[in-house]
Order: structure tokens, then sequence, then C-alpha cells
């Protein structure tokens, strides 16, 4: 019982109490419903992988989406973790492919180029298929830097550097809003 | 039951990480307060109201209120986002460095309102600097002035005669510089040209506007940048990795300084 807490202590969020918490729950839960956790763990760190071509997490490489024949294998869009993924999926407005940097740069940290796959990007671009790159960072300092820094290394081979338009929020309130956030919806302004 | 301690601060927003599902956990460095972290809650979820008003590198004018653990930001309102340094790499970088020096060189609760100032004026100036790296290496000496580290420019550290237009030694734990005859007593010391140590005075007693206006060679620039670095490698004694990241863009060639 001590040793399962102290595992549970280490996931990320969880304290001590919740640790105890959910201990005493799977402690009171059948054995199949705990049997049925531990194996789903174990498979996770089995059966995920990551995709060869774009990074994301997957259990067949290369992934669902990579191997898809309808989508434009033209376009990637190059993002910061897998979840990301799952929330430009769920718009159904995009098409293209994916690219995850599972991170983003943050000299501070140490987290520099050679910490994220963009070694991997830069390989799908030589053989010239692909047409656009579509920067997905997330829209604060880190997200601008990488997003930057990406630029300056694929501009020059000739291919189209997109951002995500910024600007504001769907639901937010324009007396709230930051100067840089404004400024960015000015600039994106479109004709209506 | 009292009432939590609500207190106003400006801030610039030093460092973060993130807690949980939609926290940041921000560094920030405040004029009376030194160095203090607090908790910015729901800042990740797109509805916020503090979101860009606590981002890195914001000057913002914020409201706390004190807590058990981290104090909790409750408001923040942008006095100054310093746009121009987050539309270049190298000015986003550079900014990047002078934060991460100020974080690395400062303990918790440690008021020193000069060098909060300094913090201010050099994001100012980084925004539009034409001779970017002069800045920052008048930052540095200027950091060093108000921390207590001021390098000693005017005399040998070991004779105390004025120092002559020679090749000088800096030595990082003596603080200061040593002439040709005194220099073996130190084991660790860096070469300093007469040329250097001009520049380097310069920049001790000029305002950042003028140092913008000065112009040195490359060969001169790299010689006062890798003193600077020994002097904070000496005293942090670890690597600053911001300034790492800082010679990666350089080795790849990055425009500098776009005006």
């Amino acid at each position: 019982m001590a040793r399962l807490i102290e595992e549970l202590h280490k996931l990320p969020g969880i304290g001590p109490k919740s640790a105890q918490r959910l201990a005493y729950f799977l402690l009171r839960s059948s054995e199949e419903e705990a049997r049925a956790l531990a194996e789903a763990i174990v498979a996770v760190k089995e059966k995920i992988i990551f995709c060869s071509v774009c990074q994301n997490i997957t259990e067949s490489t290369p992934c669902p989406i990579c191997q898809d024949e309808e989508r434009d294998h033209t376009k990637i869009c190059v993002v910061e973790e897998p979840l990301d993924i799952l929330a430009l999926e769920r718009t159904r407005g995009y098409n293209g492919l994916y690219h995850v940097l599972h991170g983003v740069l943050s000299p501070m940290e140490g987290i520099g180029p050679d910490e994220l796959r963009i070694k991997e990007l830069l390989a799908r671009l030589q053989g010239g298929s692909i047409q656009e790159i579509i920067l997905a960072t997330n829209p604060n300092l880190e997200g601008e830097a990488t997003a930057m820094y990406l630029h300056r290394l694929i501009a020059p081979l000739g291919i189209k550097v997109t951002r995500l338009a910024r600007g504001l929020p769907f639901g937010s309130d324009l007396e709230y809003a930051d100067e840089v956030t404004l400024t960015r919806a000015l600039e994106g302004r479109q004709e209506v | 039951m009292t009432a939590p301690r609500l207190y106003n601060t400006e801030a610039v927003v030093l460092k973060k990480n993130e807690l949980g599902e939609a926290d940041n956990i921000l560094t920030l460095y405040t004029p009376r307060l030194g160095k203090l972290r607090a908790v910015a809650k729901g800042v990740r979820r797109p509805k916020s109201k503090l979101g860009g008003h606590v981002e890195l590198l914001t000057h913002s004018e914020m409201l706390l209120v004190q807590s058990q653990n981290l104090d909790i930001v409750t408001q923040s309102q942008t006095i100054e986002s310093f746009l121009p340094l987050r539309d270049d790499l190298w000015r986003t970088s550079s900014a990047l460095y002078v934060v991460e020096l100020v974080d690395r060189f400062t303990a918790e609760g440690e008021e020193n309102y000069p060098l909060f100032r300094l913090l201010v004026d050099t994001l100012h100036w980084l925004c539009r600097a034409r001779h970017g790296e002069l800045i920052l290496r008048c930052f540095e000496l200027r950091l060093f002035a108000y921390l207590g580290y001021q390098p000693q420019l005017q005399q040998c550290g070991g004779c105390h005669s004025s120092l002559k237009p020679v090749t000088n030694f800096f030595t990082p734990s003596g603080g200061g510089l040593l002439c040709p005859h005194c220099h073996n007593r130190e084991p660790i010391v860096y070469p300093l040209s007469p040329n250097a140590l001009k520049v380097l005075r310069f920049l001790q007693r000029s305002p950042y506007a003028s140092v913008d206006r000065l112009r040195i060679t490359p060969e001169l620039s790299l010689e006062l940048k890798q003193l600077m670095r020994g002097y904070i490698r000496y005293l942090l004694e670890r690597e600053v990795r911001s300034a790492e990241w800082l010679d990666r863009l350089e080795e790849e060639g990055f425009d500098k300084w776009t005006p």
C-alpha cells in the first residue's frame, strides 16, 4: 500500500493526499478494474511509439494521418505537442499533415533545437513535395521564438512559411486584452 | 479573521513554469520586493483575463494576494510589453539572456531598486538598439556594479600602480586587473588588450544612448564577450544557458540586430 502511494505520488499534480485517496480507491475497487488499469499502463509504454515521419504518438508507424492518401501531402502544420494535433483535428478544417516538435525553444531551460524534433522536420522537406509549412506553435514568447527560428531555417528552402493568425480569442473581451494581442489582431485584420 | 493581504507591485516576468492544468508559476522581479515567485491561476486557458499581461518579459502592474504557499496574482495590467523584442529572434534571445542573469544573480526577497530600473531600461534599449552586443556588455557591467562585483578597472590589483596601455590581465577571483608584472599572482587570468580596456571603462561610465552609438570591431567584441563570460562563469559557478543559445544563433549565421 505504501509502495502504491509512493508510485502514485510521482505523477504530476498528485500530492500525498491525492495519492492516498487514489490508492484507497483502488484498494476498494474490483480486481478486474485494478488489473485493467495496470494493463493499460503497461500497454501504453509497450505499444505507443512515435511516428517515424511526423513524431506524433501512435501505435503504428507511419501514423494514420501520415498514411492517409486522402490528405494533402503538400502541407505540414508544425505543433509543439501531440495534444495540439487533437485540438486542430477537432476543427475538421485542416486536411494536411503535421509535425510534432515535442516542446518549444526555451534557452533558459536549456532546450535548444537539438532537444526538439527539428532535424526530422528538415529531413521531410528534402523531398521537394512540401509546399507550405504552417507554424502552429503557441502564441507566447517561446512559441514565437520557435516560429521565428523555424522560419529562418525553412524560408531559404523556397517553401512557403505561414503562421497561424494571432489575435483575440473567441469569447474574450477587448477591454481586458493585452497590447501584444491587440497589436497582432490589428495587424492581421481581414476585409469583411 | 483577518482579510488576506492584498498588495500591488510592478513586476517584470523573468520566468514561467507550468503548474497543473492551466496555471503558471511566475518568477517576477519587482522594485521593492526583489525577486518573487507567484502563481497565475487559469492563465493558460484562452479566456483568461490575465493571459498576455503575465507573459515573459512583460512589465506589468500586478495585484497579488498573500497565500500560505506562493502568492497569487489576481490582476495584472501591462505597463510595457516590449513588442519589438518579440518580433526579432536576436532581440528576444538577448532579452532572455538579460533576464536569466537577473534571475541567477538574485535571491528571493532582496530589494534592489536600481537593479529593477536597470532591467527595465535594458529591455527598452534592446528593443531599439543598433549594437546589441555592447548593450549586453554594458548591462553586465552595471549588473555587477549593483550587486557589488564591479570590476576595478583603474589600477593594478597587485601593485596598485595605474594601468599602462599594454596588455593587462583580468582576474575573476580578484575582480579586477593585474599589470604584466603582477599577473602571475593569480592562476586564472584573461589577457585584456588596451582597446578592450578603453571600451570597458567607457561602458562603465556611459549611458546606453552613448553605448549604442559606439562601433567596435568583431574581434574586440568577441574579446569583451569572452572576458565577461569568464567573469560571470566564475561568479555563478555555472554556465548561462541563454549565452550558449546566443552563441548558437551566431554560429548558424542568424542576421543580427536588424533595425
